[in-house]
């Protein structure tokens, strides 16, 4: 405690280059991963070589991209940019996924209601299937920031400046109290991070609160791949 | 940048690193014994779980907060304070990586049982199927594939996590990249991520092969759409399973 209360000044500083490392590529890799599943669902043959190149990315381990993207991006080793890219190439396979089941979540006859009301097809991509689909990217939002956060502190150990470094000073130093600081430090972080993107949710997605629950039948949600959605619906609070 | 990789292509071909208690066979053993290790224990604690929490559907919430709980532990923080509190040595990292892969086996074990259709299982009960019947020869035949993908990612987090237990002076095909750090090596840093990376890639082909092959060869013709659809993705840890999740 007293540690903690003398390094309050370093410890800061180093959560938040710990958040900017792990919000950074969050926020690119949503970006990214939009339009990625959208151009994906153009075709099964497209679908598939997204789904495939983005699980083989997601195969290999943080450590080793840390390490190869220097020589390909031609930076530095302790440059804060290969964590960056190596994370947003995580954050993309895995929003990848979720935006492509996000958007099967969205019932297709809603869809349709909305082409045949005249919605042009980016309005109503923008104003119906977006918004229905945010239960979903939400979930694979939840899922990437904890493991980015979590990510992060590995390239502590080639120099790379957040609250790993804790860790390995800890180690160095034989202090066991500096590696709990960490470990606590880091906890709270991704437990902000989710309660933020749980808030973001509820203020996006005010239906989900009052409108009326739908899937009770549990038939349906086993017959046809919308199912999901009113699942996703009639399960949305607890998941909160 | 030609250079870095010519240097590197020599480091990995040298017949020097194929031979020796520091060759790349060595490490490779190594590395595929820690992670076997960790993945027998790990198992042989989440599947129990899993099963029993995915078919009376009691303590569901308590695990789902766990999961989630856990997986935000840091790798390397958890890793590094086992090994302040229990010395070097082989078992310390070991634990804390088993506290790491319980949490995908766990998901996907708990998911996996409540993807199968209730249909199923309540045809299975009416048939006149004990409990235990009900959940080993209807509940888990029908949840494999979703609980296999649960141990494909604990797998490869294991793989990926044991290349940073090099750190702490073990063996494995880590100690390349903390060994070439050291010496400011970057051939042998890079020639052992790259090592890294397609260890990583032919275990989870051969395990993905394996899942074609043994454990639903029907179940590869149909769309992977149809078998998700039952799965509620809004759920975190269910997501992380089937969006696959759990990373080092």
């Amino acid at each position: 405690m007293e540690w903690f209360l003398a390094n309050t000044g370093m410890i800061l500083e180093r959560g938040g280059q710990h958040l900017v490392l792990a919000l950074v590529p969050m926020v690119l890799g949503l970006l990214i991963s939009i339009p990625l599943a959208q151009l994906a669902r153009q075709s099964r043959a497209l679908r598939s070589v997204v789904l495939t190149a983005s699980s083989l990315l997601y195969t290999i381990p943080s450590l080793a991209l840390f390490i190869i993207l220097p020589t390909i991006l031609g930076t530095r080793i302790l440059d804060p940019l290969n964590v960056v890219v190596a994370l947003t190439i995580y954050a993309v396979a895995l929003l990848v996924r979720a935006a492509l089941d996000a958007f099967d979540s969205v019932d297709a006859d809603v869809s349709q209601a909305a082409q045949a009301m005249g919605f042009k097809p980016v309005a109503r991509f923008l104003q119906v299937d977006l918004p229905l689909s945010l239960p979903v990217m939400f979930a694979g939002l939840r899922v990437v920031s904890v493991s980015n956060i979590s990510l992060v502190s590995v390239a502590a150990l080639l120099g790379v400046g957040n609250l790993g470094m804790l860790f390995t000073d800890g180690l160095q130093r034989d202090f066991v109290t500096e590696v709990v600081v960490g470990i606590v430090a880091i906890l709270v972080l991704a437990l902000l991070m989710d309660s933020v993107l749980v808030l973001l949710e509820r203020i996006l997605t005010p239906w989900e609160r009052t409108g009326p629950r739908r899937g009770r039948g549990s038939e349906d949600d086993h017959m046809e791949p919308a199912g999901a959605a009113s699942r996703a619906t009639s399960t949305a609070g607890e998941a909160a | 940048m030609s250079s870095v990789f010519s240097a590197t292509f020599a480091w990995l071909a040298d017949p020097l690193h194929w031979s020796g208690s520091m060759g790349i066979p060595t490490r490779l053993a190594e590395h595929l014994q820690y992670t076997g290790l960790v993945m027998l224990i790990a198992t042989a604690i989440a599947v129990p779980v899993g099963l029993f929490v995915g078919h009376t559907g009691r303590g569901r919430v308590a695990v789902v907060a766990l999961a989630g709980a856990l997986r935000a532990l840091p790798t390397l923080g958890l890793l590094i304070l086992f090994v302040l509190l229990a010395g070097i040595g082989l078992m310390p990292p070991v634990w804390a990586l088993v506290i790491l892969t319980v949490p995908p086996l766990l998901a996907g074990t708990y998911a996996g049982i409540s993807s199968v259709d209730r249909n199923v299982v309540d045809a299975a009960r009416a048939v006149g199927m004990t409990e235990l019947q009900v959940l080993f020869r209807a509940e888990l035949p029908n949840a494999l594939t979703v609980m296999f993908g649960g141990f494909r990612t604990g797998v490869l987090q294991v793989i990926a996590t044991v290349s940073v237990v090099a750190y702490i002076n073990l063996g494995g095909l880590g100690r390349y990249l903390f060994d070439g750090l050291v010496l400011s090596d970057f051939p042998q840093m890079l020639g052992g991520s790259l090592l890294i990376a397609a260890l990583a890639i032919a275990v989870d082909l051969v395990l993905s092969l394996f899942q074609r092959l043994f454990l639903a060869p029907g179940a590869s013709k149909l769309s992977d759409r149809s078998q998700e659809a039952a799965v509620d993705l809004t759920d975190p840890v269910v997501a992380e399973t089937v969006v696959q999740g759990g990373k080092s």
